[in-house]
């Protein structure tokens, strides 16, 4: 080994920093899309770190669907305070009172894809010309494809067949008034990645992703939550179990796994022991072969 | 570890990264679940790999990949990144962009067909890209009985070949992607074969000595003013290395301007530290308050790059339309912006012969062409052989704002 070489997880970050630092170098309204999640929150700390002592020189941006676990409530609210950084709220229930959205009907009904409408509300209205997200191209193949910088026109849409290529790491950030961007500064890390940088950099999380004790039922061979949007189909039973979650999304579509992982070693363990994905427990994935394409289409996260 | 890949549709590359993948453990089950399904409900009668990443619902009804995608694997020695080109479509756009980030190329040659057209323009690209490891995988040797004589027959072709490339590192390894022969595992079928397996071979390459810990660069990506009481007069140069080694107390000029300094710490959000080398990404306080802006570089004094308006650079053009006459482009390089026109076409690149086109300097989508250029303020650059990342940039057309080409800096 070289003296100078960096571990993996070093030169992830280094690269997330230097993504994060383009995106405030080459636009005036950037944004960090917080939901809450894990991957979120290790944006938000590379953020931090890229322009440390400084503070973040984005807000952020949450979008609430009304259907939200109190604990990612509280951890949001913690975090903007110590940051001292602006938060921005995009509210579904907001956009379905003004019209802007309808609610889905039927027993899997979520509010999942209304996210998108107030998303690209929050944008427009805040004149936010890049959002950076956390998505990883190893969490579903539609974002294999995904570029760094991916531009979106000004209806928020992407076009998955017309993409600008993307060299080295030279990032084109030129627009049109009314175009955005999506920026991906964790694009090549893997959910180990995330978890093994989490326990590096002793991040503070939200407690959903620690084994508790929990109601549940299960569902489509996943555990949901029990909340006051669950209705429950004949047959299903509402159980206590000891449980945590691997992804956080809207309550009504964020299953969990029966777990006794309290400790983040006791996280990275249980998941590099793991044989299946972590999106498996999210219903909004199943509902086609390409959901994922369908909605970013739209303008999706 | 990135590296990257490309071929067609039948020399057993999907096969080849299914089998690294899988054997890894690195595909899970539901994944395999969702695969099978959707074989079984096409009528397929084999899980085909491919859907596990040709994720794009024209991907799937066209049984074609029509981007580069990103797959992600590791081991318990090392994790790798492949960027997995296509074979067919905007062939040359898609191969250089996988191999403008490769530290290897894997190239896959059929043991029956030897090197073909495709395996020349594939090493090619590798070779102008200056990616620094090449290993040729000699697939499908089951079919031709694991003979040593026909493998000996492909390593003497594509050696006569690479005497044509600069390629330092080069490496042979008979395999069936197949039956998993010298894959991850050491074949018991060709022990005429001494070498390593290809798993072994990807895991162990030396590579942390192909950046360049010599010549010491330092583009600006932005300055760091925080505006709180606590860091009233803190100052600092946001940016990530890109080559050699930087210390404090290092004498250091600020490029294009020329001013000079010394450095007077390096900070990190973990505190300060003793010397930024590439790839870090860091922040840099000099001792003197002078004027550094984004696009700026800072290097040491005592190794300076080059600093010009007329470029000799090798294009590989990526957009629909050609260039128009005499039209402006947006360059970037590392943090710097300018405008900048091509004055003339040198000659365009034959790429599967290697030959020099001097009659026909007319640059169409995929072409790959070297041009002379004139740019309106000084870049600072090094030539690509020497810095793969001060010396490359892309043309951004300024009507439609897309990348319409990717260059290195030949001087």
């Amino acid at each position: 080994m070289s003296k100078y070489s960096l571990t993996h997880l070093q030169e992830l970050e280094s690269e997330a920093i230097y993504v994060i630092r383009e995106v405030v170098a080459q636009f005036d309204r950037p944004a960090i899309l917080f939901s809450g999640g894990k991957d979120s929150i290790v944006v938000t700390h590379l953020a931090r770190k890229a322009f440390w002592p400084a503070r973040i020189p984005m807000p952020l941006i949450h979008i609430d669907t009304g259907h939200n676990f109190i604990e990612t409530m509280e951890f949001r609210d913690n975090l903007v305070d110590e940051l001292g950084i602006q938060l921005i709220v995009g509210s579904v229930q907001q956009a379905i009172d003004k019209g802007r959205a309808v609610e889905e009907q039927g027993i899997n009904a979520s509010r999942n894809e209304l996210q998108i409408v107030s998303l690209l509300d929050a944008i427009e209205e805040h004149k936010i010309d890049a959002a950076i997200g956390g998505a990883r191209r190893d969490e579903e193949k539609a974002r294999a494809k995904e570029r760094f910088f991916s531009h979106r026109d000004d209806f928020g849409q992407w076009d998955p067949k017309n993409q600008r290529a993307e060299l080295w790491n030279i990032f084109n950030g030129r627009k049109r008034m009314g175009e955005h961007f999506r920026v991906f500064p964790i694009s090549n890390w893997t959910e180990m990645d995330v978890w093994n940088y989490i326990l590096q950099e002793n991040i503070p999380i939200p407690s959903l992703y620690f084994a508790h004790e929990r109601e549940a039922v299960y569902r489509d061979n996943t555990w949901l939550p029990n909340s006051d949007f669950l209705v429950l189909r004949e047959g299903e039973k509402i159980e206590k179990k000891l449980m945590r979650f691997r992804t956080l999304g809207d309550i009504t579509i964020t299953g969990g796994i029966e777990s006794e992982a309290d400790t983040l070693e006791k996280i990275v363990a249980e998941i590099s022991a793991t044989r299946s994905t972590e999106r498996g427990n999210r219903s909004d994935d199943k509902r086609s072969d390409t959901s994922m394409e369908d909605r970013k289409k739209q303008g999706y996260f | 570890m990135r590296f990257t890949t490309a071929g067609s549709v039948d020399d057993g590359k999907s096969t080849l990264i299914g089998r690294l993948l899988y054997d890894s453990k690195s595909i899970f089950e539901d994944q395999i679940e969702a695969v099978k399904k959707s074989s079984e409900r096409k009528g397929l009668a084999h899980v085909d790999l491919s859907l596990l990443t040709d994720g794009l619902r024209s991907e799937r009804e066209q049984g074609i990949t029509i981007d580069v995608a990103y797959r992600y694997f590791a081991t318990p020695k090392r994790k790798f990144i492949i960027a997995d080109t296509p074979g067919h479509i905007q062939y040359t756009r898609n191969m250089v962009t996988g191999a403008s980030t490769a530290n290897l190329a894997l190239v896959l040659v059929d043991a029956r067909h030897g090197v073909i057209e495709q395996t020349c323009r594939h090493s090619y690209i590798a070779s102008l890209l200056k990616i620094p490891h090449v290993i040729v995988c000699i697939n499908k040797m089951d079919l031709v009985n694991y003979s040593e004589e026909a493998y000996n027959k492909v390593v003497e072709q594509y050696e006569e070949l690479a005497s044509k490339l600069d390629i330092t590192d080069i490496r042979f390894i008979p395999i069936s992607a197949l039956n998993g022969d010298n894959v991850v595992n050491k074949s018991t079928n060709m022990n005429w074969y001494t070498g390593s397996s290809l798993l072994d071979t990807l895991e162990t390459i030396h590579i942390s000595s192909d950046e360049n810990h010599l010549d010491a660069r330092f583009p600006v990506q932005t300055v760091i003013r925080p505006h709180q009481d606590e860091y009233h007069d803190y100052r600092a140069y946001a940016g990530r290395v890109a080559g050699g080694v930087f210390r404090p107390g290092d004498e250091i000029t600020v490029l294009p301007s020329g001013l000079t300094s010394k450095i007077k710490s390096i900070n990190t959000f973990g505190g300060t530290i003793d010397e930024a080398f590439s790839p870090m990404s860091v922040s840099i306080s000099l001792e003197d308050d002078i004027d550094v802006s984004r696009g700026d570089m800072i290097v040491k004094t005592d190794n300076q790059p080059e600093v010009g308006q007329d470029l000799d650079v090798l294009l590989c053009w990526m957009a629909t339309k050609p260039p128009r006459p005499g039209a402006k482009y947006y360059l970037k390089s590392t943090t710097n912006e300018v405008m900048a026109i091509i004055k003339e076409v040198t000659y365009k690149i034959d790429i599967n012969t290697m030959g020099e086109m001097v009659e026909d300097t007319n640059i169409k989508m995929n072409d790959m062409a070297r041009v002379r250029m004139r740019i309106t303020r000084p870049l600072v650059y090094d030539e690509y052989r020497k810095n793969r990342i001060t010396g490359s940039l892309i043309l951004i057309d300024d009507a439609t704002n897309e990348t319409v080409a990717a260059g290195t800096i030949l001087a």
